[in-house]
């Protein structure tokens, strides 16, 4: 005796977000149902192991219907074979898009290809994000990525446009095309400190002031590729270090700007001209692709490590570095 | 030139990709009606085509606008080799030939291919304009409306009941043709498709010309279904009452006539103790109004023959007690039990009959319409039911006639050609087969001394060349003065007549002799007015009338039964099969008796028996809802005894059953607060017999035709239910009594409209279609385990209703509709369609006490019109439920308004309140120019419905081109099988939905497996009638149901075919909430009238 077919269809559709999420993170029907049963599933309304795994099963397969749709999710909006509420489908959108923290930061900055695809096992397994997951969340990327990439207009607004995703969503999405477009290296043992909330946060303003698109918000890929010009203007920032009066008169301001208001003051006056060699020199080698990619790790191995000089918080890394820009701008315009 | 139909093709949205290499599509439109087809140009390099066509204009006949639908291919076009078809979309475009129906058909239609299933949507516009007085046209039937509500539609008063419209129609089926072998799948799948649409337009037509016959304009409770019998045939069939509906408006709004309200006062009845007037027999000569006398028994010039005191007890099959007799005298079920064994002489009467019938009748239609007086309704205006006798039901096996035997290869190709001289006796054969039943029926209801029979309904069940036709209903009498006014009307009855009992126990009395009983029953006086005699349990396919009264609340009860049968052809399978079936229905009616008795509640309402034939089994399925009616005596107990009493394990044993059963019987009692009002101490019975009854009864009810004489208040002690513990199929009915869980709390469940006991729902609901098919892997079951398994996934099955919808308690599962099927040898198919609704809780217990008040309100509604007038087509004949829900303080301030109503303004305030209402609910006059701002504002109203235009201004630019509401974004429409949505009025009735898909696949496992592609399909389905619906313009489908899902699988080659034919009302509907809000904004100017109301 075996059931041989099962189904249960409502007019509106039926989903549970536990379910949902099981789901999404890659559970077959059967460890589903184990994790339900295991959170208390059986405790309500009289339900046996049957009905959870006939209630897991039809809820799997409406999602795995559902997942054509998500995949453009303008569609599910007006498709006609799911009658699902706006509240429920903004849920299932958000969390389709929904990826995990982990996982990120290990894709970042590589290119979304076939060859990335066949190592999402390695990820998987150091992780500890199923593989099922993790080629959802891949694709994800490479799904965004392909279609914002021929668009115009500001990206994280493209985002939310296609992908009906919340702001805060599309902003890390923003970051992840980001990355993946300029193939920032990020992979580096001694970047493994960071998170993907930090990168994003960096990409957040690079996208703002660095790109084609912080000058001029009409052409394609404007928020995706580093302004060229702008790189090669930073050439000129060199005149900052081979010329000792400039340096001086750099390094007199910035200590104006700071004194008093740093513990790390003596150590930075002592360092400065090493320091802003460093940072320097990561300006104007921008114009190189390799360059490019190694810019978070130029960052950390020529600008804070070194001198071990700003491994301590992120507040004083960010109020020395907004000096140091307003700064460079004041001198670059004199 | 009666009609020009007018198509235009708009736009399509997601396309599937047809060339690989562009991975778009070049897709072009054919419009085809009857033999004309009209195409669009190819817009090239799209999945998303906007043809915006000219409008194609088909000239046509009326008669070929009710049968034809318009058919709309989409295709891909290739210049090098054949089009490749995308899909198509039937549109059946009879809702327009109504007057007050939609006017357009307008919106997104998914494209279906049967074997991909919906590949995009299509943006379609229809319009029908109809150049001649429709009525002129008596081969076609434009303007009856068709509803598949089994009661009288909101916002509708009916003015005449004709009575029962029945028609069939028969063709080849094209899966059956030589052609089929050389065609692929797809194309012998569209062939059937529209064939099978062809055929329910051309029956809906000739009802419709019967109704037309009979001077109706509308067919209520309208059933259609098909029967599949394969190689001999398709058979599309329906029923329905016929009746002229009038619609509610101000105009008929002038009767009052405060003494209808039937309050519960003590019992008026004349007391004619069992001779209730015969219909028809001492009538006035007509003093009521000229209404031409067309109700349907009325070829009264002679009186209906009936006797009521004949002694016809051998016939009438059921009503409660009346089956047990069945196994004993082996009729009652069916003719096949009636004849015993010459099935032959059978067959052969029966095409005499038929070749007799042909001859004779050529008028005959109209004469059997009203041969027989049978109403498909299955709930009715108060008063209009006088007495109820019990279920009656026929069936009757026969064998499909096998002309196509494989044997004769030769005649099916000459069958082909001559298509047309063999089909054409078939339909009469068939004919002859139903009329045969509901002679049947119409004998039963007479044995049980009355003249109609409500609630009925008809299907079949075909396994292999064996057909089982069955029949059902209720008994009833009707009130006479109805009858002879042939009038339905509440408000226009009169009070020149006495009142016969009070509606809250008077369909309870006995409508026979109780000297000449049709069967041996128990009788008491009833518990209400003491006057008259009732029954001690009642049994009846309709709901339970809207002012019974009841105890505590209703509950779903299901009796399962699996009986072995050996594998035979033809006659001896069809022996083998009649004569099983007497000793089902004893079953099956045992275990109904023992679980109503167990959850101690006395009537059963919407019983509904199936039985259904496989190679090597029956399965029988009967399905209702209990409830504790407290005109009828309290149910005894369940007695439980021994056969060797001196036995002392034994003795324990049954003390410990005993007590499981008792304790359940409390436990009951308390869960459905069963809580009969106290009677007087002689009426308490005491639910142990006494011991000379406990060796006398054996698994039977109350077989005490002696006692008779003996009848008075205190019998009530005599009608304990002994079950004797002697062999293993005992033991087994006691497990399995025991075994049924109730549901879990915060769960009720009914099969019924409403749920008995309830009455405050709130708005939230949820429609399911749920099919389960269990594979018995050892072939070598007992019937015990067998039925054990049956009964297990029922079981399962509701209680993965429970588990699904647990979000939604309170709730009630209501109109759960369950149909068994052995698709193939071993499995077991249960299918079930249902509607979970919420209800507010707390209110729950206080309504009963309420309701007096509300009937109160409720008649003053009818009797003033108010609501109606107010919402130009909302209803009060039978929106009991709505005016319940509305609660009391509204509807007390209606009837207070009823004191003193100022007709002048009242006339203005209700067109004002039209004016907005058709603004709101999106009427379009046909002909009528609908401006930008009605759209504005009707936007806007939808929106304010539904709290859920998933509308984004990014697509709009798709949809530049639409028009209508639900143009960009997809508009939510409910579905229900009810016929009323909870917290809402139906404003409108835009026409019936019945459609016919078929999915097939050779890629079954890659489309997961039968679930997968049955969840699909069920889905698509829902999609198709949901877009159907919007295009009319509407937001529901009420009525809705599953007529069929027929699965055919083979998995070892990848294929799975299945059928599913659904039907329903396509409604627009209001919510309350808003009607109120416009009412207090309307009202404003009427503020002070309403104060001084």
């Amino acid at each position: 005796m075996a059931v041989e077919l099962d189904v249960f269809v409502g007019n509106t559709i039926i989903m549970s977000e536990e379910v949902y999420q099981l789901w999404l993170d890659g559970y077959t029907v059967n460890d589903a149902v184990k994790v339900r049963m295991d959170g208390g599933a059986l405790d309500e309304f009289e339900a046996n192991a049957d009905v959870v795994q006939s209630d897991t099963m039809d809820q799997y397969r409406t999602f795995q219907m559902c997942e054509r749709l998500l995949h453009s999710p303008t569609k599910l909006a007006n498709q006609l074979l799911f009658q699902i509420p706006p509240h429920r489908q903004a849920t299932l959108i958000e969390r389709y898009y929904a990826f995990d923290d982990g996982f990120v930061r290990e894709v970042l900055g590589k290119k979304l290809s076939k060859g990335t695809k066949k190592d999402l096992d390695d990820i998987s397994a150091k992780t500890g994000v199923m593989l099922k997951s993790c080629r959802r969340q891949f694709d994800n990327f490479k799904r965004v990525f392909k279609v914002v990439e021929e668009l115009k207009g500001p990206l994280v607004e493209n985002i939310r446009q296609h992908f009906l995703l919340s702001d805060k969503l599309a902003r890390d999405y923003a970051a992840i095309v980001f990355f993946a477009n300029n193939r920032f290296e990020t992979g580096k043992r001694k970047l493994q400190y960071l998170t993907f909330q930090d990168l994003a946060f960096c990409a957040g303003q690079l996208i703002n002031n660095w790109t084609v698109g912080a000058v001029d918000n009409m052409v394609e890929d404007m928020d995706v590729d580093l302004d060229k010009e702008f790189l090669q203007e930073l050439k000129e920032l060199k005149v900052l270090i081979t010329d000792k009066d400039l340096l001086d008169q750099h390094k007199s301001l910035v200590c104006t700007a700071l004194r008093g208001k740093t513990k790390a003051f003596n150590e930075m006056e002592a360092n400065f001209k090493n320091l802003s060699r460093g940072l320097v020199n990561i300006a104007t080698k921008l114009t190189n692709t390799k360059d490019v990619r190694d810019f978070f790790i130029d960052l950390v191995e020529k600008v804070s490590c070194p001198e071990n000089f700003l491994s301590f918080h992120f507040v004083v890394w960010d109020r020395y570095m907004g000096v140091i820009k307003s700064c460079i701008f004041k001198m670059y315009h004199d | 030139m009666p009609g020009k139909l007018k198509a235009k093709i708009v736009a399509g949205r997601h396309l599937p990709v047809m060339d690989r290499a562009s991975d778009l599509t070049d897709a072009f439109v054919e419009v085809k009606f009857g033999n004309t087809t009209f195409k669009t140009d190819v817009f090239p390099k799209s999945l998303n085509p906007q043809w915006n066509s000219e409008w194609f204009k088909f000239e046509v006949d009326d008669e070929d606008l009710q049968d034809e639908p318009l058919q709309i291919t989409v295709l891909d076009h290739d210049t090098y080799s054949a089009n490749d078809a995308i899909g198509k979309v039937y549109i059946d475009i009879d809702p327009l030939l109504y007057s007050e129906a939609a006017s357009v058909i307008s919106g997104w239609f998914p494209i279906y291919d049967t074997i991909h299933g919906i590949r995009g949507e299509i943006n379609v516009l229809v319009k029908v304009e109809l150049f001649n007085d429709l009525n002129r046209f008596r081969q076609s039937s434009c303007g009856v409306k068709f509803f598949c509500t089994t009661s009288i539609p909101k916002g509708y008063r009916a003015a005449i009941v004709h009575g029962f419209v029945e028609e069939l129609v028969v063709n080849e089926d094209p899966e059956y043709q030589w052609i089929d072998r050389i065609r692929t799948p797809r194309a012998s799948n569209e062939a059937r498709q529209r064939l099978i649409f062809l055929m329910s337009g051309e029956l809906q037509r000739k009802i419709g010309l019967k109704v037309l016959e009979m001077g109706g304009n509308a067919v209520v409770g309208y059933l259609q279904c098909f029967d599949l019998e394969g190689e001999s045939g398709l058979v599309v069939r329906a029923i329905g009452t016929a009746c002229t509906l009038e619609k509610l408006s101000s105009g008929s709004s002038t009767h009052t006539h405060p003494n209808t309200a039937p309050a519960s006062n003590a019992c008026n009845s004349p007391s004619k103790d069992g001779k209730e007037p015969v219909f028809g027999e001492d009538l006035p000569s007509s003093s009521g109004p000229p209404t031409p006398f067309r109700a349907l028994p009325t070829s009264s010039s002679s009186p209906p023959p009936f006797s009521p005191s004949k002694p016809c007890s051998r016939q009438s099959s059921s009503s409660d007690t009346d089956l047990s007799l069945t196994p004993k005298t082996g009729m009652g079920s069916g003719s096949m039990g009636k004849d015993a064994g010459p099935l032959k002489t059978l067959l052969r009467q029966q095409t005499q009959t038929a070749l007799e019938q042909r001859g004779a009748s050529s008028s005959g239609l109209l004469l059997n319409a009203r041969e027989f007086p049978f109403f498909t309704l299955t709930s009715f205006p108060s008063g209009f039911l006088l007495h109820v006798g019990g279920v009656v039901s026929a069936r009757s096996v026969k064998l499909l006639d096998r002309i196509h035997n494989p044997a004769l290869g030769n005649t099916r190709s000459y069958k082909l050609l001559d298509w047309n001289s063999v089909t054409a006796d078939e339909p009469e054969t068939r004919d002859a087969w139903w009329e045969e039943i509901r002679q049947e029926i119409k004998s039963h209801a007479k044995a049980l001394g009355c003249h109609a029979v409500v609630g009925y309904s008809e299907n079949t069940n075909i396994c292999e060349e064996v057909c089982i036709l069955s029949a059902s209903g209720t008994a009833a009498i009707l009130n006479p003065r109805y009858m002879r006014e042939g009038c339905l009307d509440i408000a226009g009855s009169d009070h020149r007549f006495e009142d016969p009992s009070p509606s809250s126990c008077g369909f309870c009395h006995i409508p026979y002799d109780e000297l000449n009983m049709p069967f041996p029953a128990q009788l008491t006086y009833c518990f209400h007015c003491r006057r008259q005699k009732v029954p001690d349990v009642l049994f009846t396919t309709i709901d339970l009338p809207s002012d019974a009264a009841i105890a505590g609340k209703g509950c779903f009860i299901q009796a399962r039964l699996c009986r072995l049968k050996k594998k035979a052809q033809g006659e001896v399978n069809a022996t083998a099969i009649s004569n099983l079936l007497p000793f089902m229905e004893y079953e099956l009616h045992t275990q109904l008796m023992n679980k109503l008795k167990l959850r101690s509640m006395n009537a059963l309402f919407g019983l509904s028996i199936q039985i259904s034939v496989g190679e090597n089994m029956l399965l029988g399925l009967a399905s209702a809802t209990g409830v504790y009616l407290t005109a009828l005596p309290a149910p005894g107990g369940i007695q439980i005894a021994g056969k060797t009493p001196g036995d002392l394990n034994n003795e324990q044993h049954i003390m410990n059953i005993q007590k499981r059963i008792n304790d359940t019987i409390a436990k009951n009692k308390e869960l459905y607060e069963v809580n009969p009002p106290e009677l007087t101490e002689e009426v308490v019975g005491s639910p142990i017999p006494e011991p000379r009854h406990r060796s006398r009864l054996f698994r039977s009810h109350s077989e005490s035709s002696d006692e008779l004489s003996e009848l008075d208040l205190s019998h009530g002690k005599k009608d304990a239910f002994v079950l004797e513990v002697d062999d293993t199929d005992a033991v087994e009915d006691i497990h399995s009594l025991l075994t049924d869980a109730p549901p879990p709390k915060g769960f009720h469940s009914c099969n019924t409209e409403t749920m008995p006991g309830i009455y405050n729902w709130t708005s939230a609901l949820q429609m399911f279609t749920s099919v389960r098919v269990l594979r018995l892997s050892n072939a070598n079951l007992t019937n015990q385990a067998l039925n054990k398994i049956f009964t297990d996934l029922c079981e399962n099955l509701l209680k993965s209703f429970y588990f699904k919808l647990r979000s939604m308690v309170p709730c009630c599962l209501s109109h759960l509709n369950f149909s068994v099927a052995v698709p193939e040898e071993e499995l077991i198919q249960v299918a079930v369609t249902a509607v979970a609704m919420t209800f507010d809780k707390d209110q729950t217990q206080e309504k009963p006490a309420e309701k007096p008040i509300m009937k109160g309100c409720s008649e003053g509604e009818e009797q003033l019109q108010f609501p109606l007038e107010l919402c130009a087509d909302s209803s009060s004949v039978n929106s009991q439920s709505s005016s319940r829900i509305s609660g009391v303080p509204e509807s007390s301030s209606l009837s207070t308004r009823a004191a003193s109503v100022d007709y002048g303004s009242f006339a203005d305030r209700c067109s004002t309140w039209l004016e907005l209402l058709r603004l709101k609910a999106h009427t379009i006059r046909r002909g009528s120019v609908k401006t930008s701002r009605r759209t504005q504002s009707l936007a806007h109203s939808v929106s304010s419905l539904e709290h859920s235009s998933p509308i984004t201004e990014g697509r709009s630019r798709l949809l530049r081109s639409s028009r209508s509401f639900g143009g960009s974004s997809v508009s939510v429409v409910k579905m229900t099988p009810l016929s009323f949505l909870p917290g809402t009025r139906i404003v409108k009735y835009l026409g019936i939905i019945n459609m016919f898909f078929i999915r097939e696949t050779t890629s079954l496992r890659e489309e997961g497996g039968v679930s997968g592609f049955l969840h699909s399909f069920v889905a698509e389905v829902f999609a198709m009638v949901r877009a159907h619906v919007a295009a009319l313009g509407g937001n529901a489908v009420v009525s809705y149901s599953m007529k069929d899902c027929v699965l055919m699988e083979n998995p070892n080659k990848n294929q799975c075919q299945c059928l599913i034919n659904v039907s329903g009302d396509a409604v627009i509907y209001i919510r309350e909430t808003d009607l109120e809000a416009i009412a207090s904004t309307v009202g404003l100017s009427s503020t002070n009238s309403d104060g001084a109301t």
